[in-house]
């Protein structure tokens, strides 16, 4: 069976994840893929009439068993903040601190 | 016998009537855990060593002193007539996909190895105001993308405790072992294709997936949001049935926990099976899986060694006075897997988009170019190969050109998963089940390395959990005997939506009928070594 993520579209998810692989890593990857998709091929074996909703989730979730919305407002609490901010890799004044961002004329 | 070997329903009635301290009950945790852990799982380059295949490491990170503190805290209380609640002084391990304020919450990534989160989850939060006290967080497959736990960026990964060269099953690996070694009574798992259930077959506990939306995961770090449930891993029904009740219910923090009341699920546990209708299904008796070289399906009865036990425990169901319905059709189970490469990946490449290297977590120290370089070079460093695995799945399946094909069919294979379900539960039905019985797993555990690295066939371990989770229907797994080579046996109860109760008076009665079984006698072989 012939390999559905090619090299070509490999390379373009790797972009779109957001990663970099060395040779061997983007080989493994890209054989456990297609792997995967030739089991995923087993839902086209069966006929999915098309009235067949989409389930975006199992549990049926009427409003009756669903929480009210809470308010909406800003919860401003400085100490959790600051907790916040202590993880960030770089920061500064309160503000995230990243590398220069590149713009693309749209 | 040791106070680390005691049930924690018996745990909080000596610390209660001041039978034993909680500062006794979390040393004698502590003393097991130095007893059979062995070295402290790191993200260091793996070296093997003599000795990490005969001890357990489930824990990534221990907290002694504040266990300890909170032990004196709870005798305090004890002391001066306060109740500190239905788990007073009971340990309690945390999979370390939940965030705990103040502890390094890593999700078994290198991403997240120094991540120290800033709040705690409201299942821990909880079980905590309930008088359980946390020992530290346990080991799991990175993100809890795995069956087996090896995946974890934090080596040695568990191993299980009945024979330490085999795996303690995944995701909840490290809470599995845990509980079965005696180094915590309860453990806090997961489960998003059966990572609480197979562990816990595969380490001879009781482990339970709640319905979807009866415990809250705020504060659980995301793998399927559609998919994930909290629950609890421990060693008895009663145990695991006081741990759900403490830690579920509706959560302002998480819209979408139900409101529907929590019963006390201790209180049925004594009621008998009489006149429950308990099913058979053919379709979880044999498994389809796909060749890996071709792709052609094969079709396989499960082996009678794994089968045998659900035979015998319908029997047993069956002279206590429940009805057993053979022939009920489940005759999507064999989508569940393929549905779920699917769904899952789409979730999870979706949820990990946010570990970007700007707001917490590991930022590349190498010098970028840019923003994207400095996204790209981060993420490739810190992902194992199971996480960016996932994400690119998910990208593949979700883009544009494919969706229809791949991610729309799946969510509508989903429906017809459900369908199954809401047929054999039907109380207007033919089959008007209270619960199906099934194998929980098609294997016992098999050994480290036998399966890692095949993600396909390691998939194929939650064929016979992953089609509750598409369902959102609560299960459970409960030990039901050993195999040949001294290997736990799991059994599986699937029942109705928000209907844990009936699942876990079924699952007690069972105990309570095999509770003279010789195979009960035999404890974990890392706790007779130190016997």
């Amino acid at each position: 069976m012939d390999d559905d993520i090619t090299l070509e579209v490999f390379a373009h998810l790797v972009g779109l994840a957001a990663l970099e692989l060395g040779p061997d890593e983007g080989e493994y990857l890209r054989a456990q893929l297609n792997g995967q998709l030739k089991a995923v091929r087993e839902l086209e074996r069966i006929p999915v009439a098309a009235e067949v909703p989409a389930a975006a989730r199992g549990v049926p979730y009427p409003a009756e068993i669903r929480q009210a919305l809470r308010a909406d407002r800003a919860q401003v609490e400085a100490a959790l903040a600051a907790r916040i901010l202590a993880q960030a890799p770089e920061s500064d004044e309160g503000y995230f601190v990243v590398p220069e961002t590149p713009n693309t004329n749209l | 016998m040791s106070l680390a070997d005691l049930p924690a329903h018996e745990i909080a009635r000596r610390v209660k009537a001041r039978e034993a301290s909680a500062v006794e009950v979390v040393q004698a945790h502590l003393d097991r855990i130095a007893a059979v852990e062995g070295r402290r799982p790191s993200t260091a380059p793996y070296v093997a060593q003599a000795g990490d295949d005969a001890t357990v490491h489930a824990y990534i990170s221990l907290q002694p002193e504040k266990a300890l503190a909170r032990a004196a805290e709870i005798d305090a209380q004890v002391a001066k007539g306060e109740d500190p609640g239905p788990l007073a002084g009971v340990p309690l391990s945390v999979k370390d996909i939940f965030c705990v304020e103040g502890t390094a919450s890593t999700a078994g990534s290198r991403m997240l190895a120094n991540y120290v989160a800033p709040y705690t989850a409201t299942p821990v939060a909880r079980l905590e105001a309930a008088g359980a006290i946390t020992l530290g967080k346990v080991n799991l497959d990175e993100y809890t993308f795995g069956s087996s736990s090896e995946s974890s960026a934090f080596q040695p990964s568990s191993r299980n405790p009945w024979d330490t060269t085999r795996v303690p099953g995944g995701s909840s690996g490290g809470s599995a072992a845990a509980v079965a070694a005696g180094e915590s009574a309860l453990s806090l798992g997961t489960d998003t294709a059966g990572s609480i259930r197979q562990p816990a077959a595969f380490c001879g506990v009781v482990g339970v997936k709640p319905t979807y939306g009866r415990v809250s995961r705020y504060g659980l770090i995301a793998f399927g949001s559609s998919l994930d449930c909290p629950g609890p891993v421990a060693r008895t029904v009663r145990d695991a049935a006081l741990m759900l009740g403490a830690m579920a219910g509706a959560d302002e923090r998480d819209a979408t926990t139900a409101t529907v009341p929590v019963p006390d699920y201790t209180a049925g546990l004594e009621a008998g099976v009489r006149g429950l209708r308990i099913g058979l299904s053919p379709d979880y008796f044999r498994i389809r899986y796909p060749d890996p070289e071709t792709g052609e399906l094969h079709d396989q009865d499960l082996p009678d060694e794994i089968t045998a036990p659900v035979w015998a425990a319908a029997d047993t169901l069956r002279q206590a006075g429940a009805e057993i319905v053979e022939h009920v059709p489940m005759p999507n189970t064999p989508l569940a897997v393929p549905a779920y490469f699917v769904i899952s990946r789409v979730e999870a490449a979706s949820n990990l988009h946010r570990y970007d290297g700007v707001k917490y977590g590991h930022r590349t120290a190498q010098p970028v170019d840019d923003l994207w370089d400095m996204y790209r070079q981060t993420r490739a460093e810190a992902f194992g190969l199971q996480p960016k695995l996932r994400i690119l799945m998910g990208m593949y399946v979700s883009g544009a050109q494919y969706a229809k094909q791949y991610y729309q069919r799946a969510l509508q294979v989903r429906t017809l998963i459900r369908r199954d379900f809401e047929a054999a539960f039907d109380k207007a039905g033919l089959y008007r089940c209270d619960a199906l019985l099934t194998p929980t797993t098609p294997t016992t555990a098999f050994k480290v390395g036998a399966v890692y690295g095949d993600s396909v066939l390691m998939q194929y371990a939650d064929l016979l959990t992953v089609p509750a989770n598409h369902a959102g229907t609560p299960g459970l797994s409960i030990p039901a005997g050993l195999d040949q080579q001294g290997l736990p046996l799991g059994l599986q109860l699937l029942g109705r939506d928000w209907d844990e109760a009936t699942l876990l008076r079924i699952a007690a009665t069972y105990e309570a009928l095999t509770a003279d079984a010789a195979w009960r006698q035999a404890r974990p072989g890392v706790i007779s070594a130190t016997l």
